[in-house]
């Protein structure tokens, strides 16, 4: 019954966000592509950057869109709902225990956030043209982290959802998304952060540096990247705090 | 009349408020039930706590045989909720709306789909099943939330405050539909500060203020324990100036500006005398008023306070 249940809840997302794909591709994937298109093309045919640029930064555009749409899948309709709408009250009344309706919202992260690399990537191939080292020999792994990836940035989504108020929601982009994004291992990898010893260690409280070395390690392996075991056990540990802070938050805003 | 409802000494504190104060009451089941107060009384609280989305202080609340507070997913499988302000799902259509409430209760969706038709029929919007929630007047939306609340077919259905905002005709609409469902014997409890409203609609109704119990009977037995007198209020054409004396047929009498409010045991002797003294003094009436015995002169001599 549950699972029953489960699958409506997401059938109804799904349902919602068809509606919306044009904005939420929008939202997610034009600003990896705009980026892609003018580091990843313009500066390298104009000789700034090294053809290997390319090979660097590929990881790090599929891992950026895959989270941004994660947390925006989770975390914009639960300040919406919470905050003013209140349609998710209709779903609190089902006849399940209500961290139903919140994990049913990390899975439609985690799908939307699959689905977003799954057309970035080709399309920043296609964009840059052939990239020397992108290989999908590892595709268990590449899955594996994906799945990692959405759930760890859902379950930020879920913390965030619940945690902020509508009025917040552009302090929130300031604040926590743009050095996010900027110190995420995105654009450069951690290793090449050597020489700011102190950065380098300070960004690893940042859930997107593990994404960007995890995809390094599944799409472009020749990078120099961290240890998977390392990747792994930060994704998980982040995603547990995430987790419990989430349904902590989810459970005070769903009952008084 | 088997219990559908049972409360007994439940308590609600949020901070250092006590929104709760040992509510104790049972509805049976096929009642429809009123929970009649002022803003604040505890209504909302008292259905919060019924439909799971609240949690009690202290006390037990049963509602169809599952105690709310020990397993609120069985209890939530047996109760419709109309909240207090509509919250339609507005990324789907009205129809659309019902067939998944049907099913994020478990029903499949082919008799989710033939529920919510019916439904939509029945209720009287069955032409608005494509459009958005949105677009809805107060009215149909009221109609598309109860209509929402009724697909999964629950034992009891709550509305808290069914009515507010709604023109006289969106508010009869509703009227009628809760008195089919009446007579379809479903249990429904229903918050309200209209005095008509219980009074019309309710088997039997709870008047509460303050996070208590003031009183609790039949409209009809309520309205009995009402003081017994009818308030005539006469409108001068100028404001009253002097005493009033004792008058007969007149309980007591008080004067408030251009407007002599007298309390008299019965109409009929009462109107006489206030008009007579009125005309006496030179004074010309331009209008009379009548208040009869009512849920409303009973709550203010509860309470000390008008409803609303």
């Amino acid at each position: 019954m549950t699972a029953r249940i489960l699958g409506s809840l997401l059938l109804r997302d799904a349902v919602v966000a068809r509606r919306d794909i044009v904005g939420i591709m929008i939202r997610t994937m034009l600003q990896p592509l705009l980026f892609t298109f003018v580091f990843g093309k313009l500066l390298i045919s104009m000789g700034m950057f090294p053809k290997a640029y390319a090979t660097m930064i590929i990881p790090g555009i599929a891992g950026l869109s895959l989270t941004t749409s994660a947390i925006w899948a989770v975390a914009m309709p639960l300040i919406a709902d919470f905050g003013f709408t209140k349609e998710i009250e209709d779903r609190l009344l089902a006849p399940v225990p209500i961290e139903v309706i919140a994990i049913e919202k990390l899975f439609a992260g985690i799908l939307q956030g699959a689905m977003t690399a799954m057309v970035v990537l080709p399309l920043a191939r296609l964009i840059i043209g052939p990239i020397p080292g992108l290989t999908l020999q590892k595709l268990p792994l590449l899955v594996l982290m994906i799945v990692l990836s959405g759930g760890v940035f859902s379950a930020l989504g879920l913390f965030l959802g619940t945690a902020m108020q509508p009025q917040h929601i552009s302090l929130m982009m300031q604040i926590i998304f743009a050095p996010m994004i900027m110190f995420g291992c995105t654009y450069y990898p951690w290793r090449g952060l050597d020489h700011f010893p102190v950065l380098k260690y300070l960004v690893l409280i940042n859930p997107l540096v593990y994404v960007s070395e995890g995809l390094r390690a599944a799409l472009t392996p020749t990078v120099p990247h961290m240890p998977m075991p390392v990747i792994f056990a930060a994704l998980i540990a982040i995603t547990s705090l995430l987790l419990w802070l989430g349904m902590r938050g989810f459970r005070k805003r769903s009952i008084s | 009349m088997r219990t559908e409802i049972h409360i007994s000494a439940l308590r609600k504190q949020y901070g250092a408020v006590t929104a709760l104060d040992g509510l104790d009451l049972d509805v049976g089941e096929g009642e429809l039930f009123g929970l009649l107060g002022p803003n604040g009384a505890g209504k909302t609280t008292t259905v919060g706590i019924l439909t799971t989305r609240v949690r009690a202080t202290s006390g037990e609340a049963i509602v169809a045989g599952k105690n709310v507070i020990t397993e609120p997913v069985a209890a939530r499988a047996q109760i419709g909720v109309v909240p207090q302000q509509p919250n339609p799902d507005l990324q789907l259509t009205v129809r659309e709306n019902l067939v998944f409430h049907a099913t994020y209760h478990g029903i499949p969706r082919a008799e989710a789909s033939r529920r919510a038709d019916a439904l939509l029929e029945r209720l009287g919007i069955a032409d608005k099943g494509g459009a958005k929630a949105q677009t809805l007047s107060g009215g149909q939306k009221q109609r598309m939330m109860i209509a929402r609340a009724l697909t999964h077919e629950p034992r009891v259905l709550f509305l808290d405050e069914p009515t507010v905002g709604l023109d006289p005709q969106g508010r009869h609409g509703v009227w009628e539909i809760l008195n089919d469902l009446r007579k379809q014997g479903r249990t429904i409890v229903m918050t309200t500060h209209y005095m008509e409203e219980a009074d019309q609609l309710c088997d039997r109704v709870a008047i509460m203020d303050k996070g208590k119990l003031l009183a609790l009977d039949r409209p009809a037995a309520l309205r009995a324990q009402a003081p017994g007198e009818t308030i005539i209020d006469v409108t001068l054409d100028r404001p009253f100036d002097g005493e009033l004396p004792a008058l007969n047929g007149i309980t007591r009498a008080e004067v408030r500006g251009p407007v002599l409010r007298a309390y008299a045991p019965s109409p009929a002797t009462g109107i006489p005398a206030i008009l007579g003294f009125a005309e006496s003094r030179g004074y010309t009436v331009r209008d009379i008023h009548l208040s009869r015995p009512s849920l409303e002169t009973l709550f203010i001599s509860l309470t000390g306070r008008k409803l609303a």
